[in-house]
């Protein structure tokens, strides 16, 4: 009769060996370099607003011709109005523009203006920038989308 | 002893037996969605044209139908939609440059699933199918007829079914045999002698000409094929039966187009296409005049009056976002053309704009290679693919021909 321990000893030696091998692996993948900023919400360059942009129906699609919100207020919270937004953007790993032209259509009021003519062509790295002018000043600021 | 051998061997033929996957062609869960979002099954449903109300009349793609296959709908008689557009080749004509009355610079495009474009030609100059739809009949080089003398054919040939699905033609008495304003100088400067109110007539009549074509051409809708059976087989877990079942290389090919030949960055979607444009550093053809693709498209549709900004439209403005939108400069749009359905493409060389590549394995190869452009900056960039890799996405894009 064998002991019960040689089957102990041998199930934790290859417990271990296994443990040796996924950790092996682990290491020596390649660590992922983190990806771009992907906040719906931040300041703009220069500090003059804080702005949010989202999906207006709440999802992207892709190859849909899409409206977002861009939602400006003040360092001190108060909605930005009247502002002249400029958009463009593009996909920095395939240097190329946007395949619409997007523009601020509609202000829906408490610093809210409609962009509409979205479209994302394909998954991946995109950016949109905005150029913003208003009573405080002139900014602009970059929003990530990755698809 | 022999025990804990025997235990352990067993282990180590069930580890292999995981690793190996029992010869099953592996993909990872990310792959598996990629793949899943290409096959026909995820095509949404058509959606309603309002800028066409006849759209979806039965009478008036009944109509079309009529006017696609009628040569009668040409200047000499002898061209109509389908001398190109042939109903047995994908609506294609297997030629490098389409041949009505003349020869012109153009590939023919395939109809399968024309309607969900939002940009028509190669270069995007039309905005709707019905607006698409009339151009052919007035160009010299393809249909080569006049607006005036369309409204006279449909009144005698078809007035009755014509009245029945628009309503009453207009008087057509004083209008001249040939007029247009971008025909022959004749045939302009019979136009240009028209009051207004009768060229909006002879205007209508031909914008409904399209809209009846149109009807037609958006019943011509995508095939189930091999890589579609593939696709369902992949996503629900079934073991693929019979034809649906991909060889070793038709896999590879898969892998390659959905990662690192980059295919997907275009050939996205159910129907292989983003719908946009990109300059792909295709050559031109020697003996064909100059073109330049999208740059000066952006400007033929914006001047047409048959966009969906102009009084021939039906429904609201709402219609109207990809033109409002369009990219209208910028260096992205020199020679770009727009990309193909890849859906049936096996069987319709040669490929291209003009033609310029008489074979998959030639196009392959150019994308791989990635020559810089003519004109424009190319978006490719070379793939250095093997030659197996490049043999093994030829036999892929077979999957969706057959």
């Amino acid at each position: 009769m064998v002991s019960i321990w040689r089957y102990i000893l041998a199930g934790l030696g290859l417990a271990v060996l296994l443990v040796g091998i996924v950790a092996a692996v682990y290491l020596t993948l390649p660590q992922s370099a983190p990806g771009p900023d992907l906040s719906r919400s931040k300041k703009t360059a220069n500090g003059l607003f804080v702005a949010s942009f989202e999906p207006e129906r709440g999802v992207v699609r892709q190859g849909e011709l899409q409206s977002w919100l861009l939602t400006l207020k003040t360092a001190a919270g108060a909605p930005v109005e009247g502002a002249a937004i400029t958009v463009s953007g593009g996909m920095p790993r395939h240097d190329h523009g946007l395949p619409t032209s997007p523009q601020a259509t509609d202000y829906l009021g408490q610093g809210r203006y409609r962009i509409d003519g979205v479209k994302f062509t394909m998954s991946g790295w995109w950016q949109l920038h905005f150029g913003i002018s208003a009573a405080a000043g002139s900014d602009s600021v970059v929003f990530n989308i990755v698809l | 002893m022999r025990r804990l051998i025997s235990v352990a061997s067993l282990s180590a033929l069930a580890a292999l037996a995981l690793l190996g996957g029992c010869g099953e062609p592996q993909f990872s869960d990310a792959e598996k969605k990629t793949i899943a979002s290409l096959a026909l099954n995820t095509l949404p449903s058509l959606k309603v044209d309002t800028t066409n109300q006849y759209a979806d009349v039965p009478a008036a793609a009944a109509l079309g139908s009529t006017l696609f296959f009628d040569a009668g709908m040409s200047r000499d008689g002898t061209v109509s939609c389908s001398t190109c557009h042939k109903i047995d080749r994908q609506f294609q004509d297997d030629l490098p440059q389409a041949v009505g009355v003349g020869h012109t610079n153009r590939r023919t495009m395939p109809l399968a699933g024309v309607a969900r474009d939002p940009w028509f030609f190669w270069d995007g100059r039309r905005d709707s199918l019905w607006a698409q739809a009339l151009t052919p009949l007035e160009n010299p080089l393809e249909q080569a007829g006049n607006r005036a003398a369309f409204a006279h054919y449909i009144k005698k040939r078809f007035g009755e079914r014509y009245e029945r699905i628009f309503g009453p033609l207009p008087d057509l008495s004083s209008v001249p045999a040939n007029a247009t304003p971008l025909g022959s100088d004749a045939e302009k400067t019979a136009w240009n002698a028209m009051p207004a109110g009768q060229q909006d007539d002879v205007n209508r009549v031909f914008a409904n000409i399209g809209k009846a074509i149109a009807a037609f051409e958006r019943s011509i809708e995508p095939e189930q094929t091999r890589f579609d059976r593939f696709a369902i087989d992949l996503a629900t877990g079934a073991k693929p039966e019979g034809n649906a079942a991909f060889s070793p290389e038709e896999v590879l090919g898969l892998k390659l187009f959905i990662g690192k030949a980059n295919c997907m960055t275009c050939h996205n979607g159910p129907r292989f296409t983003d719908n946009s444009f990109h300059n792909t550093g295709v050559p031109p053809v020697d003996g064909l005049p100059p073109d330049r693709g999208r740059v000066d498209a952006v400007a033929q549709v914006g001047a047409d009056p048959f966009n969906c900004f102009g009084k021939f439209r039906d429904g609201d403005e709402s219609a109207c976002r990809e033109l409002r939108f369009m990219v209208k400069d910028g260096p992205q749009i020199m020679r770009a053309y727009k990309t193909p359905s890849l859906r049936g493409a096996a069987y319709r060389p040669p490929y291209m704009h003009a033609g310029q590549f008489a074979t998959l394995d030639e196009v392959v190869a150019h994308y791989s290679k990635a020559p810089p452009s003519v004109e424009g900056v190319s978006e490719v960039h070379p793939l250095d693919l093997s030659e197996r890799e490049r043999a093994a996405l030829v036999a892929f894009l077979k999957t969706l021909s057959e």
